[in-house]
């Protein structure tokens, strides 16, 4: 059935047991909103220098916007910023896809887990719930790089 | 057929309705037949209307309002001949109250601009307030912030009670002797509720405050009689009641519409203009400046016809029991809350609910593989979620072709939803 490849288990899997969940200690917080359906996530970046040290968050959504931010933390804290960014720019160009991109290994790699939300793509009205979180922290990590706090 | 479905009375002949409306008859995701339950944000369009504004533009395009030559005429007495169908439609005393805009949106902005223009004793200014209510759609919320902003009045409005209702047991401090205006839904998009004007006309009437209605969600399904509501505004639009987008109504009291100012200048709306001044056409030419959204019009004038050729009355009939069905069928769902009226008393025909913790968007995309459309998120109207608690519902709702056969498919859609999140 079709929805499967929009919910496939690793969706439901991280909805249903989120990584990370939680606002915890940061150098920068945002609060994003995705104003068509309501979706909220509040979200705080924490640096180690160029490592991330942490990606908290609390927020409410669809089971598609949860998740993405539990993959977003598994996959982002421990990494070095620059890292981060590919990984970004990548799922970036997954969910703008529209369906038509076919995850390569190279793309997996980077990917992860997240590579589960390529189905999500062809759904445009859900693009947005799986970017919210990555936007956010988009924007956290330019506040906390702004305010100096990472070297 | 469950049990239920036995002994509905009412219903209009939906097998015979449905025929006109081309796009009930269409499928999707490999064959699944639609199941049309989000009329509340647009209505679908029978091919009475689509004819009419074929007919239009292959026969009868022109400018209106300009033109000496034939088919100019023929366009003006289209766009005219609209308005009064739209006049009888809501039982206007006369023709010229009834300004085309191109929604409600539009309708309760050209009010909110007119009073925040308006010299004494309409003037809405810093020592005045506005009044509204926590159960709006937005565009009778933003506007009125608006006006606010701009002019320093204080904007208050009624709170919601926990069926859904308006909470009236402090009216006589939300509206006051400074109040200006009192503006409200009479039927609530998210909730269903239908509101008790005549208690809230009664008291802005001893203060001397304006009233305008939204009838945006009461147009398409009830009978519509601006006399009997003693409002002075009424706004509502077209798409939702079988007609085009692009069309909406505002009717106003003769009088007001003498009296206030324009909003929007430009062509149709001038007497005459000169490069220093410019006086301007009488009512309602005077709010419709620009070429008019002629086609929508003649749109709405057929979608008129088409639901007079019905009955508002048996429409009404015909809602009230579906609605009365889809209650007590959704009721039956574990861990469906309705959030609104739960009975079919004074309620209309969008029904909105929660499903356990499942979110309204997931709860909608597993309809939609079913082929079942409903709407999800806030409706426009983010203040009732958040007076409930709650980021969002799922909303069902129906029209003169909705069918208890329907009901019962979203009612097994939603089973379906709970064995895939469970």
């Amino acid at each position: 059935m079709k929805l499967d490849s929009m919910y496939q288990e690793v969706i439901l899997d991280h909805y249903k047991h989120p990584h990370g969940r939680g606002l915890r200690e940061g150098d920068a917080e945002v609060h994003h909103v995705n104003p068509t359906c309501g979706d909220e996530i509040t979200l705080r970046v924490k640096y180690d220098g160029e490592t991330i040290a942490d990606v908290s968050y609390e927020g409410q959504g669809c089971s598609i916007s949860q998740a993405s931010a539990s993959v977003l933390n598994e996959l982002l804290v421990g990494k070095e910023l620059s890292q981060a960014q590919k990984i970004q720019d990548a799922f970036l160009e997954l969910m703008q896809s529209k369906g038509q991109l076919e995850p390569d290994d190279a793309m997996e790699e980077v990917l992860e887990d997240a590579v589960a939300f390529a189905g999500v793509s062809k759904y445009p009205a859900r693009v947005k719930c799986a970017l919210l979180s990555w936007m956010a922290w988009k924007d956290a990590t330019a506040k906390a790089l702004s305010e100096g706090k990472t070297a | 057929m469950t049990d239920a479905r036995q002994g509905l009375s009412g219903l209009l002949d939906t097998e015979a309705i449905r025929k006109d409306f081309p796009l009930l008859d269409r499928t999707v995701h490999d064959g699944k037949k639609v199941v049309y339950l989000d009329s509340a944000a647009t209505s679908q369009k029978p091919r009475q209307v689509l004819d009419a504004l074929n007919a239009y533009y292959e026969r009868h395009n022109a400018n209106v309002h300009r033109g000496v030559y034939t088919i100019a005429e023929e366009a003006t007495a289209l766009y005219e001949g609209a308005r009064d169908k739209v006049a009888a439609f809501i039982n206007a005393p006369s023709r010229d109250e009834v300004i085309f805009t191109k929604n409600a949106s539009e309708s309760l902005n050209l009010v909110a601009n007119m009073l925040g223009w308006a010299d004494e004793p309409y003037r809405v200014d810093r020592d005045t307030e506005i009044v509204t209510t926590e159960m709006e759609h937005h565009s009778n919320i933003v506007p009125w912030q608006l006006l606010a902003q701009r002019t320093g009045a204080k904007l208050k409005w009624f709170g919601i009670t926990d069926d859904g209702r308006l909470d009236l047991s402090n009216i006589d401090e939300i509206i006051t002797e400074k109040t200006k205006i009192v503006s409200f839904t009479l039927v609530s998009n998210i909730l269903g509720t239908v509101n008790p004007v005549e208690q809230i006309i009664r008291r802005a009437q001893q203060v001397g405050a304006l009233v305008c209605i939204d009838a945006s969600q009461a147009a398409p399904h009830m009978v519509l009689d601006v006399q009997a509501l003693q409002a002075d505004f009424v706004a509502f639009t077209g798409h939702k009641m079988v007609g085009p987008t692009g069309i909406g109504v505002l009717w106003g009291r003769q009088e007001l519409l003498e009296d206030l100012p324009p909003f929007l200048g430009g062509g149709e709306m001038i007497e005459t203009v000169s490069m220093h001044s410019s006086t301007y056409a009488p009512a309602p030419h005077k709010f419709e400046a620009g070429t008019p959204p002629i086609a929508q019009a003649v749109g709405l004038g057929a979608a008129v016809d088409y639901l007079t050729s019905i009955g508002m009355e048996r429409i009404h009939q015909h809602e009230k029991a579906i609605t009365e069905y889809a209650l007590k069928r959704l009721l039956e769902v574990p861990d469906l809350r309705i959030i609104g009226p739960t009975t079919a008393e004074d309620r209309g025909a969008a029904i909105s609910f929660t499903l356990g913790d499942i979110h309204p968007h997931d709860v909608g995309q597993v309809l939609d593989e079913q082929g079942v459309a409903v709407r999800v998120g806030h409706h426009c109207a983010r203040p009732v979620c958040l007076r409930y608690g709650i980021p969002a519902t799922t909303r069902a709702s129906f029209y003169l072709y909705s069918t208890p056969a329907e009901v019962d498919a979203l009612v097994d859609g939603l089973e379906h939803v709970r064995n895939f999140f469970g």
